[in-house]
């Protein structure tokens, strides 16, 4: 009892001693832990406003379709749907109604659109919920509130469908159509897939007669028709049983409620695994800064650990307590994190307009409590344990007289660098006198650099599917843009407090060499540049190590494994950006490490 | 014991002062702790002269020594190395000086433990901008003058003591320093070793180096010119040794025995 006391004494008193180190570590535990705590909350909750919008507008639990613009098929068979209304175990239907696709075009938009014929009178199934305005009317249509939104009108407006003119009667939702506005991303697809735009037109409600009117050669009618079961339960069976044993294109095709359910929750399900992605990725960078950060500590507190072995510290004891300190720190982060990962959920599950209701706050579950907790204590113990059994096992003589690692030596990087320029000549001295570090450096930044490649590669994909027909954003884009920014913000945070702790640690271990070299005839400028360098170099090896890593991992973590490969000067303004941000950062402990008297640095070596 | 001593301390040899301090003051800390460490000192030292400074330990000769080689910043007063003002340069200015005009020999040798001797000699030279070329060249034709042709290719980890003091005093020499600065360049060594180091010391004097040392053994300040003697961050004396003793050197701390 009395050891675990003196443990956590120790502990707590350098801690307390050292709080900003303290803070930069749970910062970087806890940006880990919040990202995978959002990550697992999203399971189980995406279903939730597909179930309100279902129960507001008594949606189907089959929709059947039959022919339309792209099916081929020469001639209708409306008998199919008509005969699936008597089929056993349905209870109600509504339809079959026509539809057609027509191009939209209100307020400068020009966008592809679904019309589907509707009777004025509310259908027995699938009445879409009006949000604004009334149900259509001959000369007026309603449009699916998210497309409505995007596109800026309301009731009251214009709009142009194939170039005739139509009153906004009213905005609605549904939950009969996978078509809703906009899906960019059905089962099947991903990130990735090209082409979607001529996939996912908006819909709009018009008057049967105003529906057939708009029909063209190019565009011919097809039929919806919406079921209800007496066992809602059994429409995804029921669906897969007549598609199988109706394979002919003529046949009407079937889509069970579960199914569009899944397809709406497709954006959510893609936020869960870029999520996912992201607590690895600063999962990884939160090891690497932890380790810098008790390494750099470590060579700060060589004498504390002599100290302590002194007075008669067991080596166990040294390793316990930089353990302790470190596991503390863990659990605290592991707290903020389930915290923030918790209050962030609800804005990731939001709905948009498409649907009605709000998903809610998720549950954090045990499993996922003790997940995120076991990953941030093991995070903590994989970068310590190794500086902690370095600690315990240094010799106490050398401990108390300070003495650093002995650098490494690279004769041919020491002989390239005589040819080059002074703060060079430094900078790849300096950076191989401790090659872990600089290869920790190199791998931190390829994390970064590959995440980012990653969340180029996204948006190089929604580029070209996208915008480039309608000419529309789209707000689910928004919303998972919004998801990619906290992620990209998050980890080039993480990566600049490694940046800094690298540097720190860099400024620290040199601090004799580098006193020396000023009082040689090197100016502070030639120095802090030459630390600057130190960090460039593995910086630049990292960023160009990003390119293949973030292609490679969008690859991994789309479906279908296609890239659209972000435009080449995005990437060569990554690899820039990089080194120069991570120039930026390490400048400043650089240079303050220049501030130090020199006589200071090198009469310290002899007290 | 004389207790006024003369403030201005003068080389006679009858060459223009290649370093001259006036009124020379360091102080650290502040209110009851300020401690005085280099006390309104005046001073010249002629090129080719080679200067002794002694002292107990505290005394203030390494404060001296700091702040007529740029290494630290005065709190008052002048210094002035082959004309210009070190007390107003700035960080930048006095670093190029010191690559130029100033070499370093340090207790403590302060070798880059990851370079050669060679290769330590060398970044003198490669810090002033010469070719890695003419820097190896110099770097060789000093460690042969130091009689360590054989060891250039050694890390310091593998040097003695004295091997080490040798290779610190080439690179001193590796950019052809207007002046030498050595701080206790025997503290660390042994009786042979320091037999080594003060047989250089000679031959740089010979050769008309401009030295200061700053030390506590006599055997090297019996080398000089001229021997300071420091107590409190001021002179108290100063020996003519060519010329013999002026003043009560032979009581003062320091150098008796």
């Amino acid at each position: 009892m009395g050891h675990i006391l003196l443990i956590s004494r120790l502990a707590v008193r350098d801690l307390r001693h050292r709080p900003a180190q303290a803070v930069l570590l749970l910062l970087a535990i806890a940006a880990a832990a919040a990202m995978l705590t959002l990550g697992l909350a999203l399971h189980g909750v995406t279903s939730q406003p597909y179930q309100q919008t279902r129960a507001a507008t008594n949606g189907p639990d089959i929709v059947a379709q039959v022919g339309g613009p792209g099916a081929g098929v020469p001639a209708v068979d409306l008998g199919a749907l008509e005969a699936l209304t008597r089929a056993s175990g349905v209870t109600a239907h509504s339809g079959p109604y026509p539809f057609t696709f027509v191009t939209l075009q209100a307020n400068g938009h020009k966008a592809g659109a679904q019309v589907e014929g509707r009777d004025p009178a509310p259908a027995p199934v699938d009445q879409p919920s009006l949000a604004q305005g009334t149900w259509v009317r001959p000369g007026e249509v309603v449009l699916e509130r998210s497309f409505a939104d995007e596109l800026g009108v309301g009731a009251g407006d214009q709009v142009t469908l194939n170039g005739r003119q139509f009153r906004v009667a009213g905005v609605a939702v549904t939950a009969a159509s996978t078509l809703t506005y906009p899906h960019i991303c059905y089962s099947g697809c991903d990130l990735s897939t090209a082409q979607l735009a001529r996939k996912v037109p908006g819909v709009v409600w018009a008057m049967q007669t105003d529906a057939r009117s708009l029909a063209t050669a190019a565009e011919p009618l097809g039929y919806t028709l919406n079921l209800k079961l007496a066992d809602p339960a059994a429409a995804d069976a029921f669906a897969s049983d007549y598609n199988s044993s109706h394979p002919s294109p003529s046949a009407p095709l079937l889509q069970s409620w579960q199914d569009i359910s899944f397809n709406a929750s497709s954006l959510v399900r893609n936020e869960q695994k870029v999520l996912q992605v992201a607590s690895w990725l600063l999962g990884l960078l939160a090891v690497a800064s932890v380790a810098v950060l008790v390494g750099g500590r470590m060579a700060d507190q060589t004498r504390r650990v002599g100290l302590l072995k002194a007075v008669g510290g067991t080596p166990g004891l040294v390793a316990a307590v930089l353990l302790a300190e470190h596991l503390a720190v863990a659990v605290a982060a592991a707290a903020a994190g389930l915290l923030a990962g918790w209050l962030a959920a609800p804005l990731l599950t939001s709905p948009g307009t498409a649907l009605l209701g709000t998903a809610g706050a998720p549950a954090v579950t045990p499993a996922t409590f003790g997940l995120v907790v076991a990953v941030a204590l093991g995070i903590a113990t994989v970068a310590t344990l190794v500086p902690a059994i370095r600690a315990a096992r240094t010799s106490t003589v050398a401990a108390l007289a300070d003495a650093a690692r002995p650098p490494h030596r690279s004769q041919r990087l020491i002989k390239v660098s005589a040819r080059l320029p002074v703060p060079l000549l430094l900078g790849l001295r300096l950076a191989a006198r401790r090659p872990r570090r600089t290869l920790l450096n190199v791998a931190s930044i390829t994390v970064t650099a590959s995440g980012i490649v990653a969340v180029l590669c996204v948006h190089a994909g929604y580029g070209q599917s996208l915008y480039a027909s309608s000419g529309l954003a789209n707000p689910q884009t928004g919303k998972l843009n919004r998801v990619l920014l906290v992620l990209t913000v998050a980890l080039v945070a993480l990566a600049a407090v490694n940046a800094i702790l690298i540097s720190w640690a860099t400024v620290l271990d040199t601090r004799h060499p580098s006193a020396l070299t000023r009082a040689l005839g090197a100016t502070p400028e030639q120095v802090t540049a030459g630390l600057a360098a130190a960090q460039a170099l593995p910086a630049l090896a990292g960023a160009l190590l990003g390119i293949p890593g973030g292609i490679e991992l969008f690859a991994t973590v789309s479906k279908d494994g296609t890239v659209t490969a972000p435009p080449a000067w995005w990437l060569i303004a990554t690899v820039l950006g990089t080194v120069a941000a991570v120039v930026a950062v390490t400048a400043v402990p650089a240079w303050l490490g220049t501030r130090h008297s020199i006589s200071g640095v090198l009469q310290a070596e002899l007290a | 014991m004389n207790n006024t001593p003369e403030r201005r301390v003068m080389s006679e040899t009858g060459g223009s002062p290649v370093l001259r301090a006036d009124r020379l003051r360091k102080e650290f800390g502040k209110g009851d702790a300020l401690v005085r460490a280099v006390d309104e000192i005046d001073l010249e030292v002629a090129q080719g002269e080679t200067l002794a400074v002694m002292g107990p330990s505290g005394c203030g000769k390494s404060t001296l020594l700091h702040l007529l080689g740029g290494l630290e910043r005065p709190t008052a007063g002048q210094i002035l190395l082959a004309g210009s003002r070190l007390d107003q340069m700035g960080e930048r200015a006095l670093a190029r000086l010191r690559r130029t005009a100033v070499g370093f020999v340090f207790q403590a040798f302060h070798l880059i433990d990851e370079l050669t001797a060679r290769e330590n000699v060398e970044l003198p030279a490669l810090l002033a901008g010469r070719s890695p070329r003419a820097a190896r060249h110099r770097a060789a034709g000093l460690l042969e003058q130091v009689g360590l042709a054989d060891r250039a290719g050694f890390l310091p980890a593998a040097l003695s003591g004295g091997q080490r003091q040798r290779v610190a005093i080439a690179r001193a020499l590796a950019n052809d320093p207007l002046v030498v600065l050595a701080d206790e360049p025997t503290g660390n060594l042994d009786s042979a070793a320091t037999l080594d180091v003060l047989r250089l010391f000679d031959e740089l004097h010979a050769a008309g180096q401009t030295l200061v040392i700053v030390t506590h053994d006599s055997r090297i300040a019996a080398t000089a010119d001229r021997l300071i003697s420091m107590r409190d961050g001021a002179f108290v004396d100063e020996t003519r040794l060519t010329g013999g003793t002026r003043g009560n050197l032979g009581s003062l701390a320091g150098l008796e025995g």
